[in-house]
């Protein structure tokens, strides 16, 4: 089946199988590498990505579902929220390992988006679909908190 | 004749030999890399045949560019504990160069170069720490000797700071870069004169950095999973469902069938199913019939394995003890007077690291080229080498960082790699990705393994040991040599100073279970023991643990112990009250030649320990980079508590029943204590900081479970699969 | 001193002959074990093989017709709701009808994970929708179950923890199923998300009978008065 789909703003005409996994057509077929496989079933949230600014775990929406949404992976992630939290994520020196970060940030960046001043609950609400493995959870609450501090309320 | 000079020398270093660098048989003779003959005679024999790092005036670990950027040479593996800065800072630090103007890339495996590659043992920058300040202080002398020669004024005259050298009575300066020419034609001085501590500019502050954190927050940190190649295929294996079992036969038909695989055969340790995308090759292997036979595989339960090693430690079963520490008169004789017994299970542990087992390996006649974040890089070498039919130097392997570990890729074995290559020899000239899926990898074994701990504790009447007795049931890391993983954290502990005898005996039963190192190895469990233990007894003496341990710390001499107690009652408020329904716990571990002690605040929710902060105190040596340690205590407690909580592999007639994390719950963020970390001032050479966090947090809960409660756990985790299943608990 | 002399230089000699004894030794256990380590194994190649299908096990429910001999018309209405009870007292309902703000998952009804809430729709909170993970359909890839209304139950109709008796009185109690009785049958004959537990993909097991042997069942209670178990 040919499925035309939209990946940070450009669409991709795609050969496959309906019922593949996004994350592997992100991953095998368009090379975005930055979308991560953890486990396959939606538990650790590594192959977190945007359809329509809603975060979605792309290990476990088929191709087919796909195809009506823009989509963004963490390649493709800008806006002031994005440059925010990258240089909170540096400031903190979140990352260890590294590998759940790009789902951490797709996930973080969506919180921001819907409210700039998240308490600690908030956070706990929107990343606790996030596994890491090397439990930088603590940086990574941190680095929200300091991305929404510079970030400041929306005008 | 021989010519006496001409032996001299194994620490002359020519200038000519040290350009050439690797290229010589003595190539392990590089800035500051002092080795003796046998390691030399290692080198040229592991890397026979193969290639060596492009030639650098400075040696095989600093690389510095026209611009002055200062490249350094990553030898160990980057895992996500920081190495890459950390040895990078060590060597910036002796260099005296510019930290935000230095970069680090990782070494590709090579013996004659780099010297033994493994990542283990917490022991990255312990046993790098001379070569890497050596490296640093070699290239730091050719740039002093370069501008003494220059300006024409002593060496001693000669400054040198953020990659500037300067001689300030002249008021003269140059740049690294300004220089480099010159200094690439220098001889490096053999024992350059190291910085005493008082000196660091770099090493112990706040500005040594990891250099990944860009790369890491943007998707574009390339793990091994995310490499492609042209014409490459994806391989998926299937494997015995059970441990030790053998493929009787398989029928591809059907596995063939689905639209992208290209092959299906059988290998040494499966089936591989070889397809061009991912998906394709794990619906091939959906679809390949297989039957297992299970003559010589593990067949038990859990319930089963946990009764065997009990009747083990009760001299029920064939499996005879060999002693690992005795001490005093009769120390196999019964104990008599007042006599305290503890009891504990351990079971299973999976690593779960975030990034499943994968590597991507190509062979081409005698040269093996493997990409993979390949932990223990020198074995991988030689496992690979053996697998392919080639010798060690072919093996060409590009180490990349791995997305987690915790010991689980780096083994004896070499297991999931091997199988990466022998596909690849099947399929010579094209490249071959093995991926394991997360059901692959918790199912496959390498577990911290289960273990079963008797403790009798002969108690004088001032509530001190008089006699210990500590008994381990526990399967050995290790095919051959002492069960040492087992009993570390044990054997020699502080607590034993108080009693005349100690009866310390190990068990070993060989089954078919694959175990393996698990972040903290045996002081995953045996940190629980002691410090549970001791816990115990102070109560029972009525004693406060803190005053309690206090007595063995002084009588042992053990001034690391007492000041990282010392630290952690008074940053951690010990001994002051809590609100109604907490309590502290305290826990005091050495393990990797670091003391680290950890205060956990908990309360009960639902027979369930909740922890909302831990104070941690640690003894490392010399802080390299105290943010990257504050980073490994946040993490070992994450993954130890993980662990305590939850943590649990179990099988059911041998069949693994947690594969994915559904069924083996790792601690998320509405779980993560806040974590305060305080660091001992030190001047000690350097010890490990990627494991010691986690042994103490399961006895300073226990510790705190049992001053809320006054029940002893006597098993890990504290919920274990029946609880966590019950319908009426809420996490 | 002479008559030392031989018995070192046995000693030497044993020496020697010891060593040369021990590296041939040596040598043989390498050579050995290289060849073992070498050797080619020999691999199983593909054959015929015929897939072993287990029988699929269903849980039927008795028909209205089943309860014909129950003459007592408030007990018989009790018995069809008993009946439809074995459906509503199934993990695949109670998972989503929790008391607290998570839901419970699997055979197990284990805590779901990851952590969840239920949101002021019971859609999840705004930041962790249930749709972060389940779509408009069961996914067989990751075997995340799906459909297009998944969501919680409203906590008034949380079923986990109550006696059948005070499910059936909640039922009833349009405060707090808000429902009529023909907007109950309804959506226990009609609802999607209900339907789905007869159809919930992997290797879960489906609630008893089929959505309609269930709906009759409620018709049934519903026509006889609805009288509810104790």
């Amino acid at each position: 089946m040919s499925f035309v789909l939209s990946v940070n703003d450009q669409a991709h005409i795609i050969e496959d199988d309906g019922e593949t996994p996004l994350l592997w057509v992100l991953r095998d077929r368009l090379n975005l590498t930055g979308t991560k496989y953890g486990c396959g079933i939606a538990q650790c949230g590594a192959c977190t990505v945007h359809l329509d600014g809603q975060p979605k775990r792309s290990c476990s929406i088929p191709l087919k579902a796909a195809t009506s949404s823009q989509i963004t992976t963490i390649e493709g992630a800008e806006g002031e929220e994005v440059t925010a939290l990258r240089n909170a994520w540096g400031a903190h020196d979140v990352p260890q390992c590294g590998f759940c970060q790009s789902g951490q940030i797709m996930s973080a960046v969506a919180l921001l988006r819907q409210n700039r001043t998240p308490t600690d609950t908030d956070i706990d609400h929107a990343m606790s679909g996030n596994l890491c493995r090397c439990a930088t959870y603590n940086r990574i609450r941190a680095a929200i908190h300091d991305a929404a501090a510079q970030l400041g309320q929306p005008a | 004749m021989t010519d006496p000079a001409a032996k001299t020398p194994r620490f002359s270093l020519t200038r000519r030999r040290l350009i050439l660098g690797g290229s010589l048989i003595g190539g392990a003779l590089v800035v500051g890399y002092v080795a003796a003959n046998p390691m030399q005679v290692a080198g040229a024999v592991l890397q026979g045949g193969g290639a060596d790092p492009d030639p650098s005036a400075f040696g095989p670990f600093i690389r510095i560019a026209a611009d002055g950027w200062v490249t350094i040479v990553n030898k160990q593996q980057e895992l996500g504990q920081g190495i890459h800065a950390g040895l990078a800072a060590i060597v910036a630090e002796e260099l005296d160069a510019d930290w935000d103007k230095v970069r680090v890339i990782d070494a590709r495996s090579n013996f004659r170069a780099y010297g033994v590659q493994m990542t283990a043992g917490s022991n990255s920058i312990a046993s790098n720490w001379d070569l890497m300040r050596n490296a640093g202080a070699a290239a730091r002398s050719m740039f002093v000797g370069a501008a003494a020669r220059r300006w024409d004024v002593p060496v001693a005259e000669i400054h040198v700071r953020d990659s500037v050298v300067s001689h300030p009575a002249s008021n003269t300066a140059a740049t690294f870069a300004e220089l480099l020419a010159e200094a690439s034609r220098e001889k490096p001085l053999q024992s350059p004169v190291l910085k005493q501590v008082h000196d660091y500019r770099l090493i112990g502050s706040d500005r040594v950095r990891r250099k990944d954190n860009l790369p890491k927050s943007t998707g574009a940190q390339i793990y091994t999973q995310d490499v492609q190649r042209p014409n490459m295929l994806v391989a998926v294996v299937a494997h015995s469902p059970r441990f030790g079992g053998k493929l009787a036969q398989f029928d591809a038909s059907d596995a063939l069938s689905v639209k992208g695989v290209v092959d299906v055969f059988a290998i040494e340790t499966g089936v591989a199913v070889l397809a061009e995308t991912t998906v394709a090759a794990m619906q091939g292997r959906a679809a390949l019939r297989a039957e297992w036979t299970d003559t010589n595989a593990e067949t038990r339960s859990t319930d089963d394995l946990v009764q065997y090693f009990r009747d083990t430690a009760a001299g029920g079963t064939d499996v005879e003890p060999s002693e690992f520490q005795t001490m005093g008169e009769g120390y196999d004789s019964p104990f008599d007077g007042e006599v305290a017994e503890f009891s504990f299970d351990f079971p299973y542990l999976a690593h779960a690291p975030m990034e499943t087992m994968d590597c991507v390996a190509e062979v081409n006649g005698w040269d093996v080229s493997i990409t993979s974040g390949a932990h223990l890089a020198t074995i991988d070498q030689v496992q690979s080498a053996l697998t392919a039919r080639t010798v060690p130097g072919k093996v060409d392997i590009e180490v990349l960082p791995s997305g987690g570990s915790f010991g689980r890729r780096g083994n004896m074995s070499s297991d999931y790699l091997v199988e990466c290559v022998r596909i690849a020899k099947r399929v010579e000239g094209r490249p071959i990705k093995l991926m394991w899926t997360r059901e692959d990898e918790m199912a496959s074994g390498y577990y911290r393994p289960m273990s079963h701990h008797r403790v009798w504790v002969q108690l004088g009447s001032d509530g001190f040991p008089t006699r210990w007795r500590v008994h381990i049931v526990c399967q050995s890391l290790l095919p051959v040599g002492p069960n040492f993983t087992a009993t570390e954290g044990i054997a020699h502990s502080p607590y034993f100073t108080t009693a005349s005898t100690v009866d310390g005996k190990i068990f070993t039963p060989k089954f078919p279970v694959i175990v393996g190192f698990w972040r903290s190895v045996g002081h995953s469990h045996t940190a629980m023991v002691m410090e549970h233990v001791i816990d115990q007894l102070a109560r029972r003496a009525g004693r406060d643990p803190a005053d309690y341990r206090r007595v063995f710390y002084e009588k042992a001499a053990d001034s690391r112990r007492l000041a990282v107690m010392e630290e952690l009652c008074r940053k951690a408020d010990w001994g002051k009250p809590l609100e109604a329904g907490w309590a502290r716990g305290l826990a005091i571990h050495e393990a990797f030649g670091t003391v680290v002690g950890q205060v956990a605040e908990v309360r009960m929710m639902e027979e369930r320990p909740v922890v909302r902060r831990v104070i941690s105190v640690v003894d490392c040596g010399i802080p390299v980079s105290p943010d990257q340690i504050t980073a490994q205590m946040e993490g070992g407690i994450g993954f130890g508590l993980s662990a305590a909580l939850y943590g649990e592999v179990t099988l059911r007639e041998g069949l693994v029943q947690e594969i994915n994390f559904r069924h083996y719950p790792i601690l998320r963020m509405n779980e993560m204590p806040a974590v305060e970390t305080h660091i001992i001032p030190s001047v000690n050479k350097p010890t490990g900081m990627g494991e010691p966090g986690v042994a103490p947090i399961a006895p300073a809960v226990a510790n705190a479970v049992l001053a809320l409660t006054g029940r002893a756990t006597e098993r890990l985790p504290f919920l274990n699969r029946a609880a966590r299943n019950s319908a009426g608990f809420s996490l | 001193m002479m008559a030392r002399l031989p018995t070192l230089w046995t000693w030497r000699r044993r020496l020697r002959v010891g060593l040369l004894c021990l590296l041939a030794l040596i040598a043989v256990v390498g050579a050995s074990g290289l060849i073992y380590a070498l050797y080619p194994a020999t691999m199983p190649e593909t054959g015929p093989l015929h897939s072993r299908l287990l029988p699929a096990e269903f849980e039927h429910l008795r028909s209205v017709a089943d309860f014909n001999g129950i003459t007592d018309p408030a007990s018989r209405s009790i018995a069809f709701f008993e009946e439809a009870g074995r459906v509503i007292e199934h993990p695949r309902c109670l998972n989503c009808h929790p008391r607290t703000d998570r839901p419970t998952q699997t055979d197990d009804m284990r805590p779901h994970t990851p952590w969840v809430t239920r949101g002021e729709d019971g859609g999840g909170a705004p930041t962790l929708r249930c749709s972060t993970c389940h779509q408009a359909e069961n996914f067989a890839a990751s075997g995340v179950p799906g459909n297009p209304k998944w969501k919680l139950a409203p906590i008034e109709m949380a079923w986990q923890g109550q006696t059948l008796g005070n499910i059936c009185r909640q039922l009833l109690d349009p405060t707090r199923s808000h429902m009529t009785r023909d907007e109950l049958l309804h959506h226990v004959m009609e609802d999607e998300l209900v339907g789905w537990a007869w159809h919930p993909g992997g290797n879960r097991q489906p609630a008893p009978g089929t959505q309609q042997e269930f709906g009759a069942l409620i018709k049934a209670w519903l026509d006889t008065g609805a009288v509810c178990p104790q």
